[in-house]
């Protein structure tokens, strides 16, 4: 059976252009970048060549630049490298955050506020998933002198795609005297990310989320953030992340952001462009279902439902047998199925918070798959609550 | 699409389904491994039905990964609650000693997972129960015992109708276990030594009466013990502390010993008697299901199961014009159930059975 992927929030596959810049990093020119010799000066001059181009593409500077293992540990260090900088220099810190972050970053402020004592500070969302400008500001009222605040709002939303103004939350941070930091993983390739101008002073990427090699990422961290790593270990990247440089996987996210900018306004018209046919189709076709997040300002590519009185995990098993590949954004794969917490946030009832669907696009995706899944995903939840209602009691 | 029809496999993570699945994608139909996850006690985070738990999912995905097929878990426990675990406490409440398993085939294995089975374009659904199932080139099914005797499950089968017997297949059934544990060992599929799944597989730890307690208060009120004719002999600790044909641990002096003869539910009430007493010739059931659509005839001989583990006895069944039965024995049964299945067979062949509602 032919499977048509849309799970791209969740993973793209390698570029091949990405592959072969990778390619060489393995086996010949594997050399530690931290080594005296020529093996170790040629992986050094490929990283800071990947630093240049990742810092052009993002608008910032190369010694922003910092090269982690992905998106999760971006964020956590990130949170973890300016608490722990207050905890040694006794001063408060104060977390501000809303509550449809990534769970890289939710559970890491929850681990930060038990094991460093920040102080967290929750910032409504509207049904869209977006924090109101005003609400920010009043949570960034009366914070502790002397202290350090951060702010981290993600900037699309993995589960409901929603684009959040993060160039307007990073003002009011500042305005504060607080820092900003964004969960960008779902924007390269789809959304411009312009790190000065935005005014953003950290931000995480995740590369395979961009055609890029998983097990790699980027944490750009401003020079007047205070920080004080916990990834500590030798000298590596300014003593920011300390660990020997996976050195295919920098390059691989340099080659891969590289192409998501240059290929980006091309990309997102038309993956907008499909999408809203796509969520056009489902509404029009499926009864008792909600496009969930921003109906216009969201990921070009990603279309998110709520479907009332179906599990997320049964109509994903049966799209699968249907040939399509999809995601709930919260589904787990052990048959025991819990409310998304998000959907939840958002003000859905119980009978919708378990029937997420989330249909991601991406390069590979043409007119025939939207067709093929607006032919086949009614008929599926259909199925699925016409058995959730018929069975008998004995 | 290909042509190959499809097979939704149950996979439980034990060696008598995943041996089901490789016997199927081995006569080459298109497998799918599906395994339900059933409500448990304790059944939130971390705890899990005993028959279902993290390791036996694990186990069911190594093993459909091992086959290359694709694996879903899905979420059952809703429904099972809903249908299987109220209708046990129910029919304990009541009085009865139900037989959840033969409810579970009919409701959610071969009605629930069946649909979604169907409805995913399978063309059938396969278990790995000891029975064997014949398709006719007409369209119909037969459902005959497990090759090995001392395995056979058919007894919990006998409630499917013609419209899921058709979509079912039991691919361990022409086998014995040794030979199923010889098979999964010779395919090296690692769960060749694992044991049984349990019934009742959604008490957190085998103990039924506990979850009675606490579940169905109402059959667990101490009451009196009494004679046929009416005398109080002493008080019983609640009735589901009790079954049919049990001797010791009454509680009470006799000058000869006393069995447990039926109970009452209205008065509730424990009979006892003496071994004179104990056993009956006859039983009346309902809920009856014939495989075949109807009886073979209004009155007929068959051999007769009256709980899962019983031996088969003979005896004629009778059909009533309201649609139950009277099943009327050789000799007396001494363990005549009232919510337990009874179950007819034709030599090989189980033709259906029903539930019973007292024995006399």
């Amino acid at each position: 059976m032919q499977s048509i992927y849309l799970d791209y929030s969740a993973t793209t596959p390698l570029d091949p252009r990405v592959l072969a810049a990778m390619q060489p990093y393995f086996a010949e020119q594997f050399g530690n970048s931290k080594a005296i010799h020529r093996f170790g000066h040629d992986a050094e001059t490929a990283i800071e060549h990947a630093r240049e181009t990742v810092a052009r593409c993002l608008g910032c500077s190369p010694a922003d630049v910092v090269f982690t293992s992905g998106g999760t540990e971006s964020d956590n260090l990130a949170l973890r490298g300016p608490a722990q900088y207050a905890r040694v220099h006794d001063r408060p810190f104060t977390f501000i955050t809303g509550p449809v972050e990534h769970a890289a970053v939710a559970v890491t402020a929850r681990q930060i506020r038990d094991t460093l004592g920040a102080a967290l500070r929750v910032v409504p969302v509207d049904r869209a998933g977006r924090v109101d400008p005003a609400d920010l500001r009043a949570a960034l009222h009366s914070l502790p002198a002397n202290g350090i605040a951060l702010v981290s709002l993600i900037h699309a939303n993995n589960e409901i795609g929603t684009v959040s103004p993060i160039a307007e939350y990073a003002a009011i941070a500042h305005e504060h005297g607080a820092l900003f930091h964004t969960d960008a993983v779902q924007s390269p390739g789809h959304l411009a990310l312009e790190v000065e101008g935005m005014g953003i002073d950290l931000l995480s990427l995740s590369s395979h989320k961009f055609y890029g090699p998983k097990g790699a990422g980027v944490l750009v961290l401003r020079q007047n953030v205070p920080y004080l790593s916990a990834q500590t270990g030798a000298s590596h990247e300014d003593h920011r992340r300390a660990g020997t440089h996976n050195t295919p996987g920098i390059v691989g996210t340099a080659a891969a952001l590289e192409i998501a900018c240059a290929e980006r306004v091309e990309s997102a018209a038309r993956l907008s462009n499909l999408r809203q046919r796509l969520v056009a189709g489902v509404l029009s076709t499926i009864p008792d279902a909600e496009l969930t997040g921003d109906p216009l300002d969201r990921l070009p590519g990603h279309a998110s439902f709520a479907f009332k009185d179906v599990l997320s995990s049964t109509l994903l098993m049966h799209l699968d047998q249907r040939g399509i590949a999809a995601s709930s954004g919260s589904a787990c794969k052990s048959g025991n199925e819990q409310p998304s917490a998000i959907l939840e946030t958002l003000g859905f009832g119980p009978q919708w918070t378990r029937g997420g669907l989330r249909l991601s696009l991406g390069r590979s995706t043409t007119s025939d798959d939207i067709a093929t899944v607006l032919a086949a995903l009614p008929d599926a939840v259909a199925a699925v609550r016409r058995i959730a209602a018929m069975t008998a009691t004995p | 699409m290909t042509a190959r029809p499809r097979v939704v496999v149950a996979m439980s993570g034990g060696v008598d389904s995943s041996v089901a699945a490789a016997l199927l994608v081995e006569q080459g139909y298109d497998v799918v491994g599906m395994m339900m996850r059933l409500w448990s006690e304790d059944c939130g985070e971390g705890g899990a039905n005993r028959c279902c738990t993290p390791s036996q999912m694990a186990d069911a995905r190594r093993i459909a990964g091992q086959l290359g097929i694709p694996f879903y878990v899905i979420d059952t426990q809703e429904v099972f609650r809903r249908t299987i675990v109220q209708f046990f406490i129910d029919r304990y409440t009541a009085g009865d000693t139900p037989n959840p398993c033969l409810e579970c085939n009919r409701y959610i294995r071969f009605e629930w997972l069946l649909s979604h089975a169907l409805a995913s374009g399978a063309d059938y659904l396969a278990t790995g129960h000891y029975a064997r199932v014949e398709h006719a080139p007409d369209g119909t099914a037969r459902l005959l015992k497990g090759r090995d005797p001392a395995k056979d499950q058919s007894y919990v089968l006998s409630v499917l109708t013609q419209d899921k017997l058709r979509h079912a297949l039991f691919p361990v059934g022409d086998y014995t276990k040794a030979e199923i544990r010889a098979m999964a060992a010779a395919r090296g599929l690692a769960v060749a030594a694992k044991h049984d799944s349990q019934d009742l597989c959604f008490l957190a730890d085998g103990d039924y009466r506990r979850f009675l307690r606490a579940h169905a208060p109402g059959a667990a009120r101490p009451g009196p013990i009494l004679t046929r004719d009416g005398r109080q002999l002493g008080t019983h600790s609640g009735l589901l502390d009790y079954t049919i044909g049990q001797r010791k641990g009454l509680g009470i002096s006799h000058s000869e010993p006393l069995y447990v003869l039926a109970t009452d539910p209205m008065r509730n009430a424990l009979i006892v008697g003496t071994a004179d007493e104990l056993g009956s010739r006859s039983l009346t059931a309902g809920r009856i299901n014939w495989i075949a659509g109807g009886p073979p005839a209004s009155r007929f001989t068959a051999e007769i199961k009256i709980r899962y583990k019983a031996r088969l006895v003979p005896g004629t069944v009778t059909v009533l014009p309201d649609g139950s039965v009277q099943v009327n024995f050789a000799e007396p049964q001494r363990d005549i159930t009232p919510g337990q299945g009874v179950v007819f067979y034709a030599g090989e062949e189980c033709l259906g059975g029903g539930i019973i509602t007292r024995g006399q």
